[in-house]
């Protein structure tokens, strides 16, 4: 998995509360058996007009000044639904490596950790703050420092985000959980042997 | 010290408490798949060169992708029927159980787990399904998880996880007659909010629930993740005793009396504390309907679609604006007045035995409303399918001009052929009403069995605590 240290880019913005797994990638997608692939597929349902093809004008996304965008900002309940890792997939694959949201749902929150994707949790004010700005400036953008947890505003405002200690460094360093997890090889075949499995 | 159940199950599982920093090495005693979240994660084990550490500890079926029609007609959906041959074949090289299509025991995995008696108290369980919440009824730790968690299991039988925090709903009283599970976990999502559950596992307690049936309970935990919460769970009971008894996979080399001691060992212990409490009235919860896109917009079927002008939250009222532009109504409309023209009972929901038993006992002796194009029934496992037959409960539906259809998930998220039309409305005893989750523009109202089916005769919403039973 690629780490995540620092990163800046254009931030697009989402205004919509709960948005959950069948909007970010639809269910006919999750037939393909591939991890790739899936950006084409990302908002499929808000994102083309009913010919599949094109580009519908009404969902923000679209706009010119949101193309290459990278870091996501949307309100509370993102990812809500269904435990699908399409999800995350769709997202990376379309080129976004942070969701700025109030809250996120668990499972959601659990698998972007896994694909290296960072969702941060940050005040509702704050995000509504953030959403005006975004709105206010083309080409406005975010920088996330991960090792120092802050967000930092084009002004230089910093702001601070908490996260789990283990999930900050999976992603800093680009860990492969199972491989960590075979480490305690041992540990799990003395709790087997104690549990009577096998 | 006095424990509660989600506790006693999380202590019981700790592999290694200082695994990694923050986060517990969990072992997981039980672990279902289905063809939809598992082929990259077998894949991946490929890659790596890995195996499934305990195949005898995980099952597998196929529900979300077949067909609910006609078997031994071949799949007409390349890519689902390779996402089907995907994960026979996987099954078969890793060595896992699974119950394909024609198998007896194919059916939707969180019917088919507590049914064959695989999911059993006390036991940590997972699956690449968010309603592996379902389980929890039973007093299990069952939680949803992603694909590269799934990965994750079949390599080491562990996750690394963070314990969450605990809440009590209690739901005291007594339910009204014709007010189902369903109205009761709809009237909690109602009450805490999509998101009130976040972080949470949630133990139901109270009057209510103690006097549920087991087919109820897994109704009610169902939906805890619709709640925020992604593991719901209930304490092991009498009830859950008998449910158990004779389920064709229980464990061997222990007496009965071995088993349900050390069963009954996972109650939570009378005293002990929770994060958080909310308390709920069952007495006064009337049958429910949703009328948005998410869960948490419903009300009792004597309620009405909001004014806007009455949401004082911005946030609220932009997110019900949209919704009832969605689903096509008006503001302020009666419940009563929602006509749908398709009719759906099954999905993980509302698919066991109970539920059809509900359904016909509305539907003897009527038939549909004119204006209903489609109700589907659809048996959640070959079990209850062949159960309902055996009861004669398929021809109360085929005589209600109802389709009796092969198990499968269907249309609760229409991924095969059971797909609505955009445009479409539909009374739907599935748990989610999102936006296009039963085909592209179709609209969803979430409800009890007994509701639906009283929607397709009367073609309108109408509350079943008056129904005329025939
Ligand atoms: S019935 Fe619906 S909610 Fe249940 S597992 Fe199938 S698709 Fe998921």
């Amino acid at each position: 998995m690629e780490p995540f240290t620092t990163h800046t880019g254009i931030v697009a913005p989402l205004e919509a509360l709960n948005v959950d797994t069948d909007q970010i990638i639809p269910k006919q997608f999750l037939k393909r058996i591939e991890r790739t692939g899936y950006g084409r597929f990302l908002f499929y349902d808000w994102r083309y007009l009913d010919d599949a093809e094109t580009p519908n004008p009404a969902f923000e996304l679209n706009a010119a000044r949101y193309q290459g965008a990278t870091v996501l900002l949307s309100k509370e309940n993102f990812g809500c639904g269904s435990s699908r890792e399409h999800a995350p997939w769709a997202l990376v694959d379309y080129g976004f490596r942070c969701i700025l949201a109030p809250s996120f749902a668990d499972i959601f929150y659990n698998n972007c950790f896994n694909n290296g994707l960072l969702p941060i949790r940050l005040d509702g004010d704050l995000v509504e703050g953030l959403f005006r700005e975004v709105r206010a400036s083309d080409g406005y953008t975010l920088t996330v420092d991960l090792p120092a947890q802050v967000v930092i505003a084009p002004d230089g405002r910093h702001i601070p985000f908490e996260i789990s200690a283990f999930k900050k460094e999976m992603l800093v360093n680009g860990w492969d959980q199972v491989g960590l997890a075979l480490r305690y090889e041992p540990d799990i075949a003395a709790y087997e042997r104690g549990h009577g499995i096998g | 010290m006095a424990k509660n159940i989600y506790e006693k199950i999380w202590d019981a599982h700790v592999v290694r408490a200082d695994a990694v920093q923050d986060t517990v090495l969990l072992y997981i005693d039980r672990h279902y798949c289905h063809e939809v979240t598992s082929a990259q994660a077998f894949e991946g084990l490929r890659l790596a060169g890995r195996t499934v550490r305990r195949p005898e500890l995980t099952y597998a079926t196929m529900d979300h992708n077949i067909p609910t029609t006609d078997r031994s007609q071949p799949i007409t959906d390349e890519m689902a029927r390779r996402q089907i041959d995907a994960l026979e074949h996987n099954c078969a090289e890793f060595g896992v159980t699974c119950f394909d299509m024609f198998h007896e025991h194919n059916g939707v995995v969180h019917i088919i787990g507590p049914e064959l008696g695989l999911t059993l108290p006390g036991m940590t369980i997972v699956c690449g399904d968010s309603h592996t919440a379902t389980h929890g009824a039973l007093g299990a730790l069952a939680f949803g998880i992603g694909t590269s968690e799934v990965e994750h299991v079949f390599a080491t039988q562990t996750l690394p996880q963070k314990k969450m925090k605990t809440m009590e709903v209690r739901v005291n009283g007594q339910l009204q007659p014709g007010v189902f599970a369903k109205d009761v976990i709809l009237a909690i999502i109602g009450k805490i909010g999509t998101a009130g559950g976040t972080g949470y596992a949630i133990e139901f307690t109270g009057q209510v629930i103690r006097d549920m049936s087991m087919e109820g309970r897994l109704t009610v935990s169902n939906m805890a993740i619709e709640a925020g919460a992604r593991a719901g769970l209930i304490s092991p009971d009498e009830k859950a005793l008998a449910y158990l008894e004779g389920r064709a996979f229980l464990p061997e080399g222990k007496s009965w009396t071995e088993l349900t001691e050390e069963w009954m060992s996972w109650a939570s212990d009378a005293g002990c504390a929770y994060d958080c409490l909310v308390e709920i009235d069952g007495s006064a919860i009337e049958p429910q309907v949703t009328w948005g896109t998410s869960p948490g917009m419903v009300t009792g079927i004597a309620g009405r679609t909001p004014v806007l002008a009455e949401i004082a939250d911005e946030n609220d009222r932009m997110a019900a604006e949209k919704a009832l532009a969605y689903v096509g109504l008006d503001e302020g409309i009666a419940v009563t007045a929602i006509r749908p023209n398709k009719v759906f009972v099954g999905a993980c929901t509302n698919g066991r035995i109970e539920d059809f038993r509900e359904a016909a006992k509305v539907a003897k002796g009527y038939t549909k409303h004119a204006a209903i194009e489609q109700v589907l029934m659809v048996p959640g496992s070959n079990l209850v399918k062949k159960q309902a037959e055996a009861e004669g409960l398929d021809r109360v539906f085929v005589d209600a001009g109802f389709e009796w259809r092969e198990p499968g998930c269907s249309m609760c998220l229409a991924m095969n052929a059971d797909v609505l039309k955009p445009g479409d409305r539909c009374a739907s005893t599935s748990n989610r009403n999102f936006e296009g989750r039963q085909g592209k523009g179709s609209r969803t109202h979430l409800c009890s069995p007994a509701m639906a089916v009283a929607a397709a005769i009367r073609g309108h919403f109408v509350d079943v605590r008056e129904w005329e039973y025939r």
